[in-house]
């Protein structure tokens, strides 16, 4: 489904994404995991027709998004790591353009939107403008908005930083979901190694721009012959991860543990 | 074509929302006759012609370009605020999202130039006939176009505020001083008149005082003037949507 050769991207001197290969199949549920600056963003930008790639080839669906920006747009679906909503409309505005741009038909998008702004507790606030929400309310309109269509394939970066625990949860039952029902392709970037390790059938390990390791999580467990993924991480990238990763991390293992996850 | 209606509705409810904005469509023409019609009025009042009947139609023209042009912070302003992002990526043609927001803020143009012409008005402006006011209005509406398009394709280049509002100004003032807003063409220096032949200002200028005042330059007419609008509105318009399939986030 995702098809990617030798991807590098440069902004001036430095090398952002180094020479990333790596293939997606249809239906499959894949990560990225790296530290902050691992160029996790600038590979989803370059898949997703926002910055051009220095070198390499991308195929998405077999649709080289170079060369057909406009038919590659078709077939996914995103939601950013940082704010894409309007703040001077509605919740409800956001979520209604979003369906409109989307080609959402009109009753589903009347639907649908009502039962996810419900499913992320924004129903009451519906009319608001985007403005007076918090920072979570904001990510979750977000959330939202990027599963009001059925894409082939499904961009998640960072998706759930800055989430509470409860709508992170109801994120990855809806997206579990969504890759069983419709066969949904999802590439999702994240800092947090309990995230891919529950989620992920395999994932790809990025640091300073290259992927220093592939697999399913058992497998990299093995590779590095390490029982949890997050040793498998220490061990493959030869160093710890940042202070606040290592901290959120833990915070999610917690949570795992409180939602009988682990 | 819903969703441009879409992006369109977008750009007039957040016009709509906001009360400086709303405000600013009223202040700045009064200023701006204040300024002029004081200013130049009285050197002016030998000529003959009520002054305020010459420079309305200038001074319409020049409300339109200033908040057409100066719509294109509004791309800068969704790309640090991030909805930018949300539409470059949407299931349709970037030549599609440029027109939806050149349509937007050509409205908002086109409503800052009716105001300018009430706010003329009141202050003593009398259109010769009432008839040419609906084709003045078209000719408002291609100013508005050809404006909002350039700005639209000067936001989409320049990622910077300052650097835009710089470059904007370096721009519009030429193209307003010499379209023979303020004053007529006929005096000025051959090389200057040429320049002023490229203005699109000078086309849209020259069609509202004859539609308005019944005062036209010599060689050039209306129907002279809207195909020039038209043709120049398409072009940027492409240009527009050339330009936005580049823009990178
Ligand atoms: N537009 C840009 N111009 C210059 N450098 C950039 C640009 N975008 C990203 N970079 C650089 O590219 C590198 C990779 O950034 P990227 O955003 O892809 O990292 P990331 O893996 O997503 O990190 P994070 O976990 O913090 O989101 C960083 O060193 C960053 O400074
Ligand atoms: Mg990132």
């Amino acid at each position: 489904m995702i098809d990617v050769e030798n991807l590098t991207k440069k902004f001036g001197d430095l090398t952002a994404v180094n020479g990333v290969t790596f293939n997606i199949g249809q239906g499959e549920i894949f990560a990225f995991l790296g530290p902050n600056g691992a160029g996790k963003t600038t590979t989803v930008k370059m898949l997703t027709t926002l910055l051009r790639p220095t070198s390499g080839k991308i195929r998405l669906n077999g649709i080289d998004p170079v060369a057909e920006p406009e038919r590659a747009r078709r077939t996914f679906g995103i939601v950013f790591q940082d704010s894409s909503v309007d703040d001077d409309l509605t919740a409800w505005e956001n979520m209604d353009l979003h369906g409109v741009l989307y080609d959402v038909p009109d009753d589903e998008r009347r639907v649908r939107g009502e039962e996810l702004l419900k499913v992320v507790d924004l129903w009451d606030r519906k009319d608001s403008q985007v403005k007076e929400f918090s920072g979570g309310m904001k990510r979750r309109l977000e959330i939202a908005r990027g599963l009001l269509h059925d894409p082939k394939i499904l961009f998640l970066d960072e998706p759930t930083s800055g989430l509470d625990p409860q709508t992170r949860n109801l994120l990855w039952d809806r997206i579990r979901q969504l890759n069983k029902s419709e066969g949904m392709t999802v590439f999702l970037t994240t800092h947090y190694i309990e995230e891919a390790d529950l989620m992920a059938q395999r994932v790809a390990i990025m640091d300073h721009g290259r992927i220093i390791a592939i697999g399913s999580p058992a497998e990299l467990k093995k590779q590095a012959h390490e029982e949890r993924l997050e040793d498998a991480f220490l061990a493959l990238t030869g160093k710890s991860i940042r202070e606040e990763e290592a901290a959120q991390s833990a915070q999610m293992r917690g949570m795992g543990r409180m939602f009988g996850r682990r | 074509m819903k969703k441009i209606y879409y992006l369109w509705l977008r750009q007039v409810k957040k016009y709509i929302r906001s009360p400086i904005r709303m405000v600013a469509f009223v202040v700045q023409p009064t200023v701006f006759l204040v300024m002029f019609g004081y200013g130049l009025g009285s050197s002016f009042a030998a000529g003959g012609i009520n002054y305020i009947d010459y420079l309305a139609p200038g001074l319409i023209g020049m409300s339109i370009i200033f908040t057409a042009t100066f719509s294109g912070l509004e791309v800068i302003w969704d790309r640090q605020f991030g909805f930018l992002k949300e539409t470059l990526v949407a299931p349709m043609s970037r030549t599609d999202v440029m027109f939806g927001r050149t349509i937007g803020a050509a409205t908002a143009s086109t409503v800052q130039g009716a105001i300018t012409f009430i706010v003329a008005y009141l202050f003593g402006f009398r259109p010769v006939s009432w008839g040419a006011v609906l084709p003045a209005f078209f000719i408002v509406f291609l100013i508005a176009l050809v404006f909002a398009a350039f700005g639209t394709i000067l936001g989409s280049l320049i990622e910077d505020m300052q650097a835009f509002q710089l470059v904007v100004n370096f721009l519009v003032l030429p193209l307003l001083f010499i379209s023979g807003a303020f004053f007529p063409l006929e005096n000025m220096p051959s090389w200057l008149e040429l320049i002023a032949r490229v203005d699109p200002l000078t086309y849209g200028v020259d069609a509202l005082r004859v539609l308005f005042a019944d005062i036209g330059h010599h060689d050039l007419t209306v129907p002279g003037d809207t195909i020039f609008l038209v043709v120049l509105a398409f072009i940027c318009i492409w240009l527009g949507g050339y330009f936005f399939e580049k823009v990178q986030a």
